[in-house]
């Protein structure tokens, strides 16, 4: 093997993409080769010092809150509900073909529509957003914004970030381990969401000051195999999903009701 | 005429509900590749919902392999378009727009001992990413897939519309001139046209 070679194969040593044979080849390169040796050395360094860095990006919640706005309408019209500032030009319409783009008239008429024919259940809507929003939650990273035991430490971070405080209350010893908290959309509304664990089950109980229908009773719902608990209390809405067993979820809101009855006593 | 109307709308909803659990996921990996090839923080924003409105419509024929590397092919067929609209050929130099005038420049002025000293020392995460914002957009786009986005050199390959070889070419272009820039505490020389690469 000689330099010109090493140079580019020793980027796929780095990252793990040279067979053994290759890599192999590469090593013994190396190995003869000091100023290939200094390289491969450097790039560890600035490949590492990069992962350190951090560079990833979080996209922010209010592009979130619009993209799931936009999504969460038939795709017939998502033009004209949400318009991207620019990358709809009227000179290019014909371009995204098939969709229907218009005057405000034909906007407005398209709204009504969506209005007359989704308008029966916001709570049927709501729920479906909160497992989401449960799922969502589970891919790696996205499960917490503030990750402690300590109810002390999440009740407070919610502060200004959601227009509630959020009670959290602490069922470690019942066996539901607090695990966080994190601020999350439904309805295109922020709320608070607190995060339990029972055994590898995790809980998300979101918190908002109107969240769908208002009502003390617990209502009980399985969508897409996760069940749903909703209630009202206080002035607050709770949603608890989970993957738990239903009885299991059941003794979780048992004791959470339980304890925001006790606390506002 | 109405029952009808309202099981399409159903289905549609359906439909957008398994391409949101789908594909939101991986809203932050879209972001961050609007933002390092956009360089401009509205803009990025279009891009993704951009992105995200015609990765919905084309869902009904997405097939896989990997939903990350299709969104991000999406983004970067959105992003290609941008620009085409604005016209011109990415200019390096757009940085200082987006970037605050740097006041990180002592940072720079202390000359390293080697350069495994520099790379070695702890580069602050701004920085790092100004010198990236720097590199002309093939290379550029190869490394923020590759260290950000972490996708395998074969999903680059997919994203990028070119062979795995290109990748890895790429690749080395992008860390030679990153390192050179880290060195020598200026941005990458923009000698080389984007065009005539690889």
């Amino acid at each position: 093997m000689n330099c010109a070679e090493c140079e580019i194969l020793l980027h796929a040593l780095i990252d793990g993409e040279l067979d053994a044979g290759h890599a192999r080849d590469v090593e013994a390169h190396v190995a003869t080769c000091a100023g290939c040796a200094e390289k491969l050395e450097a790039f560890r360094a600035m490949r590492s010092a990069m992962a350190a860095a951090d560079l990833k990006e979080k996209a922010p919640a209010h592009l979130r809150g619009r993209i799931e706005a936009a999504l969460s309408l038939p795709p017939q019209a998502p033009a004209q509900v949400i318009t991207p500032r620019k990358f709809l030009p009227p000179s290019r319409r014909s371009f995204f073909g098939g969709l229907a783009v218009g005057t405000a008239l034909s906007a407005a008429i398209a709204a009504t529509l969506i209005l007359t024919v989704f308008p029966n259940d916001r709570e049927q809507t709501v729920a479906d957003e909160v497992v989401s929003a449960h799922i969502r939650s589970l891919q790696p990273g996205h499960l917490m914004d503030v990750e402690t035991s300590d109810q002390h430490t999440v009740k407070p971070w919610f502060d200004g970030k959601v227009d509630v405080a959020p009670p959290v209350i602490d069922l470690t010893a019942e066996g539901f381990t607090l695990l966080g908290g994190r601020l999350d959309y439904i309805d295109g509304e922020p709320v608070a969401s607190v995060v339990y664990k029972r055994r590898k089950h995790i809980i998300n109980l979101f918190v908002a000051q109107r969240l769908g229908a208002t009502h003390a009773n617990v209502t009980d719902r399985t969508i897409q195999g996760y069940n749903v608990r909703h209630w009202s209390t206080g002035g607050l809405d709770f949603w608890a999903v989970s993957d738990l067993d239903p009885s299991e979820l059941d003794e979780f809101v048992g004791k959470i009701s339980a304890a925001l009855h006790g606390s506002s006593s | 005429m109405r029952d009808t109307m309202t099981a399409d709308a159903n289905a549609e909803q359906d439909k957008a509900r398994r391409f949101r659990d789908a594909a939101l996921p991986y809203l932050d990996d879209v972001f961050a590749l609007a933002r390092y090839l956009l360089r401009n923080p509205a803009d990025a924003e279009d891009a993704v919902q951009e992105c995200y409105l015609r990765a919905l419509r084309h869902f009904d024929s997405y097939r896989g392999p990997a939903m990350k590397p299709w969104l991000l092919a999406i983004l970067r067929n959105v992003c290609n378009a941008e620009f085409a609209r604005r016209g011109k050929q990415e200019a390096p130099a757009d940085d200082a727009e987006d970037e605050p005038p740097s006041d990180q420049s002592p940072l720079w002025q202390e000359a390293p001992a080697s350069p495994e000293a520099a790379l070695l020392r702890h580069q602050d995460g701004a920085t790092i990413r100004r010198l990236i914002a720097a590199l002309p957009q093939p290379f550029r786009e190869a490394i923020v897939l590759r260290e950000v986005n972490e996708l395998s050199y074969q999903e680059i390959a997919e994203v990028a519309g070119v062979p795995v070889g290109t990748v890895m070419s790429r690749l080395a272009r992008a860390r030679s001139m990153l390192r050179s820039a880290w060195n020598a505490g200026e941005t990458v020389a923009c000698g080389t046209a984007p065009g005539s690469v690889s």
